[in-house]
């Protein structure tokens, strides 16, 4: 073995093994910690179900503030579960290891996001049409609202990962993370539960619909590239 | 090869160190040692491209290597301060991940060789939340053994290691300098390593 | 802001620079803003509609503007402690964010004083408005980041990155947050639009922005010049400066 540079993998060649290797470890992580991922779901579910209890249980009521509440609790429920997207590996000099790979930093952590999506915001809309039970909401309510999360609860991983990046190792860091995340989760809450206004107020709901799918291919193309650049800050 | 011209850490207000120089040529091990707290760590981390000096430069084979250069990285195997092992994976799914997050494509049969060589064959099944910090330590040999990586860096290599495995580490370096790689390694215990092929750097 | 600041570029020679502009800053706010509220207060005349109470405008448009534009200046030094790696400009990013958080705080409750005589309510869930208190807690976050990270090097670097997607996701979050509002309350309630802004109200809220952007200037420079002396106290021109030595 000679002391040349090894030849580094041509670009196109390296973002789809980099994107599998860190959906495949990561899906595996998570499947083998089911109960803490148990735990956040039923966070989720248990927040839904606190809100009649604080008002009245009045259909009308109900099932105005339905899509809100299981937005919020959305919005809630993917902050809690931030921090396991790249503390876990921080602590345990993976993230380190994961930085120096010849692979794109930027593959890398789009795969974790990516992963981390399947096992938070995935099961969050696929469990909405579920929860909506409690909130008397009709059938048409419910799709879009479904539909809203599927594209919604991406935008809320991606915007997240920036955020869980730069807090990595502070003190605080869940409260600090809400404090940086959330004013930036403000547009997604409103487009998404608007989604389902709108469609009860005759509007239908494309218009909501389409700009949270532009937002999506936005924060696709451009968190990665700041969630990237924030884990190697926190390296330094 | 691997040169520092003039490299200067901070913490703080104070300086680690400033005008550190140095060169290391293929088949050599630049072996630090210092008392703690003089920035053994935090010199490794420069050289791998984790942290940027506060003044000087790193090259690598000629050309200036910044933080995260890609071909510093494609030619790197670093070993930090943790083993970087996911508890809940066994021992041989970690040194596969590992390796294939390097790029290696090692297939099953290398991987338990792997483990063979370090001693470690009864231990491949089992979670490495179960292993103990020496076994640990093993693992992350192995994985040297998997890249066929010009550079190698290791902060405290010998730390957690019995004499049989601080032995192995021993015969490990010594056989990738022997094929004409190159070694960083912080130290405080000394690492068997052929006085020849040895520079020696002491901090602080 | 605008100067080539390439040639002060380090702390040191800044520093005395600095220290010669923010009288000069500080003397144009104080009498702009005595000529603004001399308007506002005195030569406009009685709003048909709102009688007196109106005249908190002259406070509240100036803070609302300087808050939003502060926000694009701290990004814009983020941008160049980024991309040049210099340290004047990341402090210069720091330096900003508190009093871009005045601004804002200033403009949420001079609009809820103005509310609460012309709609009877202190908060009443507007567009702009409800973007205000959004922004104030992008400012919040920038500082509580700045202030959760021990290495000054390091954190420069993350709050640049959060300025930065701040700055990128502030249209965003005021398109949605219109549209919003305007899908619930109508146009009635909107707290700056005035139907027929008298040329004179116009002249003293510029003047009054004028003023707030002086004082700006001036507040960030003084407020750079401590971050330089505490950042830097180890270094020689810290220690020779005639106010470190008699301290």
């Amino acid at each position: 073995m000679t002391a040349d540079t090894a030849t580094a993998p041509t670009a196109a060649g390296v973002v789809w093994p980099a994107l599998r290797w860190a959906v495949a470890r990561d899906l595996k992580l998570a499947l083998r910690s089911r109960g803490e991922l148990g735990v956040q779901l039923l966070f989720y579910v248990i927040v839904v179900s606190l809100f009649p209890l604080s008002t009245s249980p009045e259909r009308n009521l109900l099932a105005t503030m339905g899509p809100g509440v299981l937005w919020v609790a959305a919005l809630l429920a993917s902050l809690l579960s931030l921090p396991r997207l790249f503390a876990g590996d921080h602590a345990d000099g993976t993230l380190e290891q994961i930085a120096l790979s010849p692979y794109p930093l930027v593959a890398l952590v789009s795969g974790k996001i990516l992963a981390h999506w399947l096992t938070t915001g995935l099961p969050v809309a696929v469990l909405a049409p579920l929860l909506s039970l409690q909130y008397a909401m009709d059938g048409e309510s419910v799709a879009v609202l479904t539909a809203a999360l599927l594209l919604g609860t991406p935008i809320l991983s991606l915007l997240g990962a920036i955020g869980a990046a730069l807090t990595l190792g502070l003190r605080a860091s869940g409260s600090l993370l809400a404090l940086l995340v959330l004013p930036l989760y403000v547009p997604v809450l409103i487009f998404g539960a608007g989604a389902v206004d709108a469609v009860r107020a005759g509007l239908g709901a494309s218009a909501n619909l389409s700009l949270l799918g532009a937002g999506l291919l936005v924060a696709i193309v451009a968190a990665p590239f700041a969630a990237a650049a924030a884990v190697r800050i926190a390296l330094d | 090869m691997l040169e520092a011209q003039k490299l200067a850490a901070r913490r703080g207000f104070a300086n680690l160190f400033t005008g550190l120089s140095f060169r290391v040529e293929a088949g050599e091990a630049l072996v630090v040692t210092g008392a703690n707290g003089t920035g053994k760590t935090t010199l490794l981390r420069m050289l791998a491209g984790l942290s940027a000096p506060a003044d000087g430069e790193i090259r690598w084979n000629g050309r200036p290597a910044a933080p995260f250069d890609p071909a510093l990285r494609a030619a790197l195997a670093f070993a930090g301060h943790l083993p970087a092992l996911k508890d809940e994976l066994t021992a041989e799914e970690n040194l596969a991940s590992l390796v294939a997050l390097e790029g290696e494509a090692a297939g099953r049969e290398s991987v338990r060789d792997a483990l063979d060589n370090v001693a470690l064959s009864r231990q491949r099944t089992l979670p490495a939340r179960v292993l103990s910090q020496g076994q640990r330590r093993r693992i992350g040999l192995a994985r040297m053994t998997l890249l066929p990586r010009p550079l190698w860096i290791l902060d405290e290599p010998v730390t957690a290691l019995d004499a049989a495995g601080a032995e192995l580490l021993a015969r490990i370096v010594a056989g990738h300098l022997a094929k004409g790689g190159l070694a960083v390694a912080a130290t405080h215990a000394p690492l068997g390593l052929p006085a020849a092929r040895v520079r020696p750097l002491t901090l602080g | 802001m605008a100067l080539n600041w390439f040639k002060y570029a380090s702390p040191a020679s800044f520093y005395p620079v600095a220290g010669r502009m923010i009288p000069w800053f500080a003397w144009l706010a104080a009498i702009l803003a005595a000529a603004g509220l001399y308007v506002g207060l005195v030569v406009a005349p009685t709003d048909f509609q709102q009688g007196d109470a109106y005249r908190i405008i002259f406070i509240h448009v100036p803070a609302a503007w300087m808050s939003m534009f502060l926000y694009v200046v701290m990004a814009g030094w983020s941008a160049l402690a980024l991309g040049f790696n210099t340290r004047l400009s990341a402090m210069m990013a720091q330096a900003i964010a508190p009093t871009g958080a005045l601004m804002t705080f200033i403009a949420l409750w001079s609009g809820a004083f103005w509310g609460r005589p012309t709609w009877g309510t202190y908060w009443a869930w507007d567009a702009r408005m409800t973007s205000e208190l959004i922004l104030l807690f992008l400012y919040l976050g920038v500082m509580a980041l700045r202030g959760a990270i021990d290495d000054p090097r390091r954190a420069d670097r993350a709050c640049g990155v959060l300025a930065l997607t701040g700055v990128v996701n502030i249209p965003i979050i005021y398109f949605s947050v219109q549209w919003w509002n305007s899908l619930h309350q109508g146009s009635s309630v909107s707290l700056t639009k005035a139907p027929a802004m008298a040329a004179i109200m116009l002249t003293g809220m510029l003047i009054m922005s004028l003023a707030a952007w002086f004082y700006a200037i001036a507040a960030s420079l003084a407020r750079v010049r401590i971050i330089m002396v505490e950042r830097e106290r180890g270094a020689a021109w810290v220690s020779e400066l005639p106010e470190v030595r008699n301290a």
